[in-house]
């Protein structure tokens, strides 16, 4: 801030404006600082690790877990379920939230949203071992436990962020002839995005982690270089598994932020 | 699209037996209400909170749906026409503009001409002709978001957004509830210069009463469950309130707010000798000796006041100079109330104050007595000498 701005405004215009840019600036925009500074060390500390990989002495055991081909697969893998689990939770939970919010089912909501919520307090693990006993191993069993996993967040910020927008714009859209529907793609949806988006990334990040225990049930990922590191006693894999996990979490928690500054609709400061 | 007339472009409105009951509710929110707004009036609702003048604006536009009753706009009754094709042809204002803040001024605007299909060039053109008549500057202000305007602005933007379909009827839920003081008033003196020369039907709630008085053709004073307690012009109801109800609500200095009532316009205006800058003084001296003033207002060029000047000042000039920097004239547009014009005099010390028409073009003078005159002529009309009773 310069010297300038320790004068008081010159007149009432000024004070409107500075008390303007004071309520504008209530939505935090992200730092420079996080949106680079983010993915730039997650690059790094991967670089750091791949000069180790290609550098280090293995043994074959090693060498065949580490086996780039091998490490592309599994992160392919790991990504595979993240985007389908996350697809499959929008799919679901967005629509589930807009109509949990219109006035005919207004009245379920708290109960559909504590059912969420017994998905997202149940752990994980047992989740996926009792779905696999009862549906079998695989891809799909997977991914169905990280949706009932990441459903809550989703569905909670729609509600919230479409209870959220302010009555009286929906009573302005309706006084001016808009059609239930129009109000809520054109004033209701938009105004809540920022919400909705943040439940979003919040899920990806639920996701991405929680993906790592779907190789217990043979849906690969990267979650396989941990488990076998543990099993076969070697650190290498072990802690390769943990960085790589890590570095894609980051990177995904990233591309989330991304997301929500591109969609936050432009006039909401 | 009607050119911009002084026709009105309004149509009446009626209300008959409107019930409105909720659910659960012992006593109705509405209790049997008939009214008739004519075409081309500002219609004020007012009460106290609670009483259901709002719910009975909503009414009109189906916002909320009455439990039995009928409303007719322009002699069409509005429960046989689709709800949202009747509201894009209501306009509809309500506090603080409620503009979409996602969506920038233009397309607030161009909301209704969007629903009702209008093309892209007539409604860009509109929406800049509907900026200019809230006063607001099209090229600069069209692409900005609603958070990038002051609270008045932003209630100019909604009266627009009111307007864009040049809808006959339009209401308004406590329009200007949001702003300060100052604002308030400007932005209630545009409405009227818009109205001026659109001559809507226009349903106005407030719970401010003086600002019923200076908007409405017409006061209708609710009590609860929206009974009328009065419904008449604003100088019958000020004169002779019909119960003690509405005087309550009325309130003190009723005689004063007859003053808000009355324009400058509408008393005589007195006549001053005048003499532009640079004129001989000794003719001027001539002619405001010949009319008995004793002082004189200065006019530039254009014929706009500048300044006051005593004939006695005149007799040591050769023409009429220019005025200093610290002239005490004051001036008072022909549109203004009396009030404001007392408020002015009251501040001058020649005790009386320039009107200006058009362009502040000069039009004449008007003192205190001129004033008194004429709040004694509305008092008389209002209160008749009551026939002495023998």
């Amino acid at each position: 801030m310069s010297v300038l701005d320790t004068k008081p405004p010159a007149g009432i215009a000024d004070a409107k404006a500075a008390a303007a840019s004071l309520a504008s600036s209530q939505h935090r925009r992200p730092s420079l600082g996080l949106m680079i500074g983010q993915p730039l060390s997650v690059v790094v500390v991967l670089a750091a690790w791949a000069i180790w990989r290609s550098q280090a002495e293995l043994d074959s055991i090693e060498q065949r877990q580490l086996d780039w081909g091998l490490l592309g697969r599994l992160t392919v893998e790991h990504l595979k379920l993240t985007v389908v689990a996350t697809v499959i939770v929008l799919a679901v939970a967005v629509p589930l939230g807009i109509a949990l919010t219109r006035p005919r089912l207004r009245r379920a909501a708290p109960i559909v949203v504590a059912v969420a919520n017994a998905g997202q307090a149940a752990p994980v693990i047992g989740l996926i071992v009792l779905l696999a006993i009862w549906l079998g191993f695989g891809f799909w069993t997977a991914i169905l436990a990280l949706c009932l996993y990441a459903i809550l967040p989703v569905l909670r910020n729609t509600i919230v962020g479409l209870q959220g927008v302010d009555r009286t714009l929906v009573e302005a859209g309706r006084g001016m002839g808009m059609s239930n529907r129009s109000v809520l793609g054109r004033i209701e949806l938009p105004l809540a995005v920022p919400v909705i988006m943040a439940g979003i990334r919040t899920a990806l990040v639920l996701v991405v982690g929680t993906a790592t225990l779907a190789t217990f049930i043979d849906a690969g990922g990267l979650g396989s270089l941990i488990t076998t590191g543990i099993r076969l006693l070697r650190y290498p894999v072990l802690i390769s598994g943990a960085i790589l996990v890590a570095a894609l979490a980051l990177l995904i928690d990233w591309a989330g932020r991304v997301l929500e500054e591109i969609t936050r609709p432009r006039g909401l400061g | 699209m009607p050119e911009s007339t002084t026709e009105t472009t309004g149509v009446d409105i009626e209300l008959i037996d409107v019930v409105k009951r909720y659910p659960g509710q012992k006593r109705a929110a509405v209790e049997s209400l008939s009214l008739h707004i004519p075409a081309g009036e500002i219609v004020m609702f007012v009460g106290p909170s609670g009483c259901g003048k709002t719910t009975s604006l909503k009414m009109i536009n189906r916002l909320i749906e009455p439990t039995s009753g009928t409303i007719r706009i322009g002699g069409e009754e509005v429960g046989r026409q689709h709800d949202d094709d009747l509201r894009r042809r209501i306009g509809y204002v309500i506090q603080g503009g409620s503009l979409f803040p996602h969506m920038t001024v233009t397309q607030n605007i161009a909301l209704v001409p969007g629903l009702l299909g209008w093309d892209r060039r007539r409604t860009a053109e509109r929406v800049d002709e509907l900026l200019e008549l809230v006063g607001l500057d099209p090229a600069r202000y069209r692409n900005r978001y609603p958070r990038e305007l002051s609270g008045g602005q932003q209630q100019r933007v909604g009266v627009a957004r009111g307007l864009a379909a040049d809808p006959p009827v339009i209401l308004m839920d406590e329009p200007f509830g949001a702003v300060d003081p100052i604002t308030r008033q400007r932005l209630q003196d545009e409405l009227l210069s818009i109205q001026e020369e659109l001559r809507k039907t226009i349903v106005c709630v407030t719970h401010d009463f003086d600002e019923a008085v200076k908007l409405g053709d017409r006061i209708l004073i609710l009590t609860e469950g929206a009974k009328i307690a009065q419904y008449d012009v604003p100088e019958a109801i000020l004169a002779n309130p019909a119960d003690r109800f509405v005087a309550d609500f009325v309130g003190a200095g009723a005689a004063l707010k007859q003053l808000t009532l009355s324009r400058v316009s509408e008393i005589e205006l007195g006549r001053r000798t005048v003499g532009e800058i640079g004129a001989k003084a000794a003719d001027v001296l001539r002619a405001a000796q010949a009319a008995d003033d004793d002082c004189i207002v200065v006019l530039d060029a254009k014929r706009r006041p500048v300044n006051w000047l005593w004939t006695r000042d005149l007799l040591d000039l050769d023409r009429i100079p220019a005025p200093r920097d610290d002239t005490d004239l004051v001036t008072i547009d022909r549109r203004a109330t009396l009030n404001d014009a007392l408020d002015l005099m009251l501040v001058s010390s020649h005790g009386s104050a320039v009107v200006t028409g058009r362009r502040d073009e000069y039009l004449g003078v008007v003192d205190f007595q001129a004033v008194l005159t004429r709040i004694q002529e509305t008092h008389d009309e209002h209160n008749p000498t009551p026939e002495v009773v023998a």
